[in-house]
């Protein structure tokens, strides 16, 4: 069994600032990935990010991750990272059960910060598994990270960020986009992606949704409806598109299994895209000293998760023993930028789900 | 089909190494997921479900869906979106929830 002042489960955006706020505060950490390399979804995102420069705004994603992997060697001595390690288990007596390689390990944190981010949600509609039907993240991994089109010709479902991002990537990289719809009336999306699309002459159409995918093996076809202003189908209205790649860009959903596992106290939010743990200002579960940052608390962007995460692991250290010698000002600090980040039109949805997630305060 | 001309990225590819997929030989770079490879070499059924032997692709890329399960070396239910691929790996499609030995 090894013993540590601190695991982290997940090496993305949250994770890593959770790693490196901790080892500035003086705890041993231990940093968990089930991937072969550090970053999490950062090392797909090739667009610039907005927020502050606190957030590294106006950085591509991919440099992010360079950025924070470079700082967590500044603490070589404290951050131990395992890779290609797969959390498979974490119990009510707080032992972490890790598959690395086909060898079990057992961890034993003093405190725990549960980082795990989030999976892509799937779309309800007739043959929605033929082969060519994929998460927008799988696209952007197959592309952006290994250099492999994802097909000829690409059709977009949802036009919230993502959606719009990954479209334009796409074309980036060479790929015709046919269309991009989402269900409501107005696009989700930043209106400065979707304008870059259109210019492009990309169509994207609002109030539409996908009822069939047609094809044998792969996808050859779809067939689109026209929605009224509730979302309803308007009779009459179907057209079909011919693509051999449809992307979902529906949303995400958190990886929460081991907080369930834990027993951490579970509410459904749909604000914030599923099954999310109760958490206290600190980002505290149910649980005295398991932490949450990230999309697993909630789906939001990557610049809140990277806030989170330094939170996360500023607390977290102080709960270990290690208080950091700017605690209070760097806590105060984190919980200004987050309010920053979900200030204005853009962040009500998270800033009501995030109401309903409050736990009351236990500790700290 | 590879993406040869990007604005912004410089892929950094392994060396090329062969492979087979149920017994014909195809090339990919080492490390990067069979999956890759395979969609690169314009394979997109990756294998068939249990009842109604439907096709299935890749679809989440990370690990997570279960959607995209071969048979790699003989052992079966090997995630192909996150397996790296290394020289002269025999890829199969997976028929059946396969047999641990």
């Amino acid at each position: 069994m090894i013993h540590t002042e601190i695991a982290i489960v997940g090496g993305g955006p949250a994770g890593l600032c959770a790693a490196i706020k901790a080892a500035e505060s003086g705890a041993k950490v231990i940093v968990l990935d089930r991937n072969s390399q550090l970053g999490g979804q950062l090392i797909k995102q090739t667009h610039m990010f907005f927020g502050s420069q606190k957030q590294y705004a106006s950085h591509r994603g991919i440099d992010i991750a360079n950025i924070l992997i470079s700082k967590l060697e500044d603490y070589k001595d404290k951050i131990t990272v395992m890779l290609d390690a797969t959390v498979i288990g974490l119990y009510e007596d707080r032992v972490l059960t890790v598959d690395q390689g086909g060898k079990y390990i057992k961890i034993k944190p003093d405190t725990l910060i549960i980082a795990t981010g989030a999976s892509e949600k799937f779309q309800a509609f007739p043959n929605n598994d033929l082969p060519g039907i994929y998460g927008a993240g799988a696209v952007q991994t197959l592309m952006n990270v290994y250099g492999v089109a994802p097909g000829e010709s690409v059709f977009m479902v949802g036009a919230g960020n993502i959606g719009l991002i990954v479209s334009y990537q796409l074309m980036q990289a060479g790929i015709k986009v046919k269309g991009v719809i989402c269900r409501g009336p107005k696009f989700g999306g930043y209106a400065v992606h979707a304008s870059k699309l259109r210019r492009l002459g990309v169509p994207v159409m609002p109030s539409h949704k996908v009822v069939y995918a047609h094809g044998k093996d792969k996808l050859e076809r779809i067939t689109l409806i026209k929605l009224d202003e509730n979302k309803k189908e308007i009779p009459g209205t179907e057209f079909d598109i011919e693509v051999d790649v449809l992307c979902i860009a529906t949303g995400l959903t958190p990886l929460a299994e081991l907080l369930w596992q834990m027993g951490c106290e579970m509410k459904y939010i749909s604000e914030l895209s599923g099954h999310v743990p109760l958490r206290d200002k600190n980002l505290m579960t149910s649980l005295d000293g398991i932490y949450v940052a990230g999309d697993v608390a909630g789906i939001e962007e990557a610049s809140s998760a990277m806030v989170e995460g330094s939170l996360a692991g500023l607390c977290a250290a102080k709960a270990a023993g290690h208080i950091h010698p700017d605690f209070e000002a760097l806590v105060a600090d984190c919980h200004k930028q987050l309010y920053d980040l979900r200030s204005g039109p853009e962040g009500e949805a998270i800033r009501k789900g995030l109401s309903k997630a409050e736990l009351k305060e236990v500790g700290l | 089909m590879r993406i040869e001309q990007h604005p912004i990225i410089t892929f950094n590819k392994g060396r090329k190494v062969q492979f087979t997929f149920d017994g014909k030989v195809y090339e990919g770079y080492e490390g990067e997921p069979i999956a890759a490879a395979l969609h690169d070499a314009g394979i997109r059924v990756l294998g068939h479900t249990h009842k109604l032997g439907r096709p299935r692709g890749f679809y989440c890329a990370i690990g997570n869906c279960s959607s995209c399960l071969m048979v790699v070396n003989g052992k079966p239910n090997v995630r192909v979106c996150v397996e790296k691929l290394k020289e002269g790996m025999a890829v199969e499609t997976q028929i059946g929830r396969g047999d641990i030995k």
